[in-house]
């Protein structure tokens, strides 16, 4: 396929803007999600606590954290996911939360299976992250993966992102308290997350 | 892990990903755009890392009627009197790049009341809310990718970027559409707003043309008469690469 393919009638994209202070007015009760599994979902329970800082390591109150998975199996509840396996009825694998004056919000999910990357090599374990704020002109995209997951070492997607670096996409299990997770999102400043282009 | 053992060549025969297009740079905003102060301690200096389509982000959350109420797209309507303000209708159609409907994407809008005033705990501003105005709706696209919206028309606001900064009267629009790639956030302006020019956040799109599609397009033919003014905005999200099938075409 070449680039000069595009037809006459392509037509150009409507630019991103800040979500600004005040997005949560929209996100309402129906649409406040911080439950992404169910009690009767299957997998491994996660509470997963993510805390959001800018520049100057300052809790980023007020922002909205979207998270998007695979069930257990490693399957997206999507048309576009064409894998034999099946979906959860009980499960979308989306969520998204607003943070609190401490920049800090949680999710109840399940860690999700494997699904296949590049050229058909799986992925780890993985979310896929949205961070929008104010001072934020468009989404950052992020993922999060689990510390001590053997899959992790030969993940396609992680493999593309310099060694010194993949910690920053890492949430850390808490000690003395079984299924808990913690992630930290650093938008800018010495512990900068990676952040893709999606 | 636990993880069945698969034939790896299976696993690749079977998984067809549609990428979806790359963006054009030179359509979006930076993140580091100083005169809107805050993006300099919240904009991140690293280069960002080009992530190859998977199904992780060819897919995405898909919602339904149930989480949309019959009036949710009348911000007028939402409480038991009208708001104050000039009544407006917004409509268009999501489109993606190549003309295509976008259907049944979830589209969600926010805006401050006709005084310039959120209802939300962290607007200070000074001026009055209206008991009668909440300042969010959302509703699906129809088959054809048409919305419409009937509100108020937001006021202008203070705000605290620089010595007598007013934003420009907008509204928010959030949309998911159809995959983790195709999630858009933007602000619509009206057309002949004289705040424009003066709007770090209007000016952070360097574009000329990419920012005049931020506004919308006054409709003699979309006013209903007597009743309310009409605006049209079109919204335009990416579309996929061509599939190995239409490619032969």
């Amino acid at each position: 396929m070449s680039a000069g393919n595009k037809s006459a009638k392509t037509l150009e994209l409507t630019p991103w803007c800040t979500v600004g202070p005040y997005f949560a007015i929209c996100v309402t009760t129906e649409l406040c999600i911080p439950q992404i599994a169910k009690p009767e979902t299957k997998g491994e329970r996660v509470r997963l606590i993510c805390s959001v800082f800018d520049r100057n390591s300052e809790c980023v109150p007020d922002t909205l954290i979207e998270i998007w998975q695979a069930n257990a199996d490693g399957k997206y509840n999507h048309p576009a996911d064409g894998q034999a396996k099946s979906v959860d009825a009980s499960f979308r694998g989306f969520g998204r939360q607003v943070t609190d004056l401490s920049g800090a919000c949680e999710f109840e999910t399940i860690k999700p299976g494997r699904v296949p990357g590049p050229r058909g090599a799986l992925q780890a374990p993985h979310l896929e992250v949205g961070v929008f704020t104010r001072g934020v002109l468009k989404r950052l995209a992020t993922r999060i993966y689990f510390a001590g997951d053997a899959a992790n070492g030969e993940c396609p997607v992680l493999a593309l992102v310099p060694k010194s670096r993949r910690a920053t996409l890492t949430a850390q299990p808490v000690a003395g308290q079984p299924g808990t997770w913690r992630h930290e999102i650093h938008l800018s400043g010495p512990k900068e997350t990676v952040f893709f282009e999606v | 892990m636990g993880h069945p053992s698969k034939n790896k060549k299976d696993v690749r025969s079977s998984i067809l990903v549609v990428p979806y297009r790359r963006i054009d740079p030179r359509s979006q905003p930076p993140y580091l755009f100083p005169p809107y102060r805050l993006t300099i301690s919240r904009a991140p200096r690293k280069p960002l890392i080009v992530l190859p389509h998977t199904l992780s982000e060819v897919t995405g959350p898909v919602f339904g009627h149930e989480e949309v109420g019959e009036t949710d797209n009348d911000l007028t309507r939402q409480h038991a009197g009208e708001p104050l303000g000039e009544r407006i209708t917004v409509s268009g159609r999501v489109l993606d790049g190549d003309g295509r409907p976008v259907p049944n994407a979830l589209i969600e809008i926010w805006q401050c009341n006709a005084a310039g005033r959120y209802r939300h705990r962290i607007d200070q501003h000074h001026a009055p809310l209206d008991p009668n105005f909440t300042g969010a709706g959302r509703m699906l696209t129809d088959a054809q990718g048409n919305y419409r919206f009937v509100t108020i028309k937001p006021g202008p606001y203070p705000w605290e970027n620089h010595p007598n900064a007013w934003r420009p009267s907008h509204i928010h629009f959030s949309l998911y559409g159809t995959a983790f790639a195709t999630r858009l956030v933007t602000q619509m302006y009206f057309p002949g707003d004289p705040l424009m020019p003066f709007d770090p956040i209007f000016n952070s799109v360097r574009d000329e043309r990419a920012r005049q599609r931020t506004i919308a397009k006054f409709d003699l033919n979309r006013t209903e008469p007597g009743w309310a003014l009409g605006f049209r905005y079109d919204i335009v999200v990416r579309g996929q690469e061509a599939t190995p099938f239409e490619r032969r075409k």
